[in-house]
């Protein structure tokens, strides 16, 4: 009985600016997945792109969110500059042949090829082998559950 | 990544460096109050602007005009900006990068989205931190966007040597926010989308609330006008923001100010060290646990024991020093 209790004490004192300091050594690590959900090429609209930024806030990671039309390179230094795990592509108007690769091309350049890169949007089956094969690791279909994204990225970020 | 290395690579201007550096400042990790000790000498030359306001009055289009205007005179940029973390999950959306694609190639501007991560108060807990860091690398002006509160945000003004409060035209009551602190902050006043209905009215409203505070000050808060989305204004706001720092060097404020965060931070740090000392020095020990219960079962109080405990522990360190 006593034990119990002074382990609930000690428990409830752990979220103290004592042990977890404003600065120095961390003793509860804060450490949050980081996602740079980007929309390369044209497209018009990131309605869907919205809706899996907002489902992976919800599942604790910082999203970090650019908006419509942004270039390969756009992608590749907000992702840099932002250290995040993880970039989440989504394209809907067919140029991901082109941007894709191109994307993992310059992570590569500026060596930071060790960040995991998924894609979404409208993306034939057929084209899925030759983009993994540039480094893509996983393409997500229309219609995927949102539950399996934040699955994969939970257990496929570098730690 | 070592420390010495983030340290070289953030003093040679490295992107990746300072990018590493923000994240275990962020996260806490051990190694980055290690890398902000070697970083210390070379900060403190930034001058660091805070930009604060409503959700939606524009500050992140504001702190992109500001940008444009700034690089046109030359000056690198690092911005940092500060948006809310969910309290249920943790997660958080960090959008304001979104107006800020203007400058997303620009070699001389670095941008930073944070999350508060659960702190209170406008910015997160490991922002000051955060902007010693891009003081590091070098930028010559640090922009420092909070959380659109609206009225909590004061933790900016012991981080910014200057305050630019945003406010929109119409919403006569947020006049009482202002009243109620925001204006105690502000270093600068601007009714951003001019291009609306009652801005003027709005400034006039303002400024009329200002010639109240009749305390004589080296510095007046201007009030301007500007629209963000075309930058009419904005070259004026950096006027003002330069002679601002300008006005604090020259009334010795500037110097002054620097001295109080300098002993602030001191005694925060020293506080931390001590508390954490005697903690880990007493956790874990069987008679500590023990006095614990008796405080709770009313045998003992805990005024007597915490003097106790803190007495002891000072007077067997002055013993080790001899
Ligand atoms: N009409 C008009 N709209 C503006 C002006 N400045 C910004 N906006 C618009 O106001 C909206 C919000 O702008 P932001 O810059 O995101 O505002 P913010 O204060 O950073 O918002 P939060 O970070 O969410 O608190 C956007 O749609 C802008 O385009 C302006 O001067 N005039
Ligand atoms: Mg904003």
């Amino acid at each position: 009985m006593v034990t119990l209790a002074i382990e609930s004490l000690y428990i409830s004192t752990r979220g103290s600016p004592v042990s977890n300091p404003k600065r120095g050594g961390s003793l509860n690590s804060t450490k949050k997945i980081r996602v740079l959900v980007a929309k390369p090429g044209l497209d018009g609209h990131d309605r869907g792109a919205k809706v899996v930024a907002r489902a992976l806030r919800d599942a604790g990671m910082e999203v970090i969110y650019t908006g419509l039309r942004q270039t390969p390179e756009m992608i590749v230094r907000a992702a840099i500059d932002e250290s995040v795990d993880c970039i989440g592509l989504s394209i809907l108007s067919g140029a991901h042949m082109a941007l894709f690769p191109k994307v993992m091309e310059l992570l590569k350049k500026e060596d930071a090829d060790d960040i995991l890169v998924v894609g979404g949007g409208i993306i034939p089956e057929d084209d899925v082998p030759g983009l993994k094969k540039t480094g893509i690791a996983e393409i997500f279909g229309p219609g995927t559950p949102l539950e399996s994204i934040i699955e994969y990225i939970q257990s496929h970020v570098r730690t | 990544m070592s420390v010495d290395e983030l340290v070289e690579g953030v003093l040679a201007g490295k992107r990746r460096s300072l990018a590493r550096l923000l994240s275990l400042i962020e996260d806490e990790d051990v190694r980055a109050p290690k890398a902000l000790s070697q970083l210390y000498r070379h900060t403190g030359r930034a001058h660091i602007v805070g930009v604060t306001g409503p959700p939606g009055s524009g500050k992140s289009t504001l702190v992109t005009q500001i940008t444009k205007e700034l690089r046109r005179r030359k000056k690198t940029v690092g911005i940092i900006c500060v948006d809310p973390s969910s309290p249920f999950s943790g997660g958080a959306l960090l959008g304001d990068r979104i107006r800020m694609q203007e400058h997303a190639l620009d070699d001389d501007v670095y941008v930073r989205s944070m999350g508060t991560r659960g702190h209170l108060g406008g910015l997160a807990r490991s922002t000051a931190e955060a902007v010693r860091a891009v003081d590091a690398f070098g930028k010559d002006v640090i922009l420092v966007e909070t959380v659109g509160a609206g009225q909590s945000e004061v933790e900016i003004i012991e981080l910014a040597h200057t305050v630019v409060v945003t406010d929109v035209p119409g919403s006569g009551d947020d006049i009482q926010a202002i009243k109620a602190g925001i204006m105690e902050i502000a270093d600068i006043f601007v009714v951003n989308k001019s291009d609306l209905e009652g801005a003027e009215r709005k400034g006039a409203e303002i400024n009329a609330m200002l010639e109240t505070d009749i305390r004589e000050k080296p510095w007046r808060p201007p009030v301007l006008l500007t629209n963000a989305r075309t930058g009419e204004g904005v070259a004026e706001l950096v006027d003002k923001i330069s002679e601002h720092i300008s006005c604090l060097r020259d009334s010795g404020l500037l110097e002054e100010r620097g001295l109080q965060r300098s002993r602030d931070e001191l005694e925060q740090m020293m506080e931390y060290k001590l508390t954490h000392q005697l903690l880990t020095e007493l956790r874990g020990r069987p008679e500590y646990n023990e006095a614990i219960v008796r405080i709770a079962k009313r045998n003992e109080d805990p005024y007597t024991v915490a003097e106790k405990l803190v007495m002891d522990f000072l007077l067997k360190y002055r013993e080790d020093a001899g």
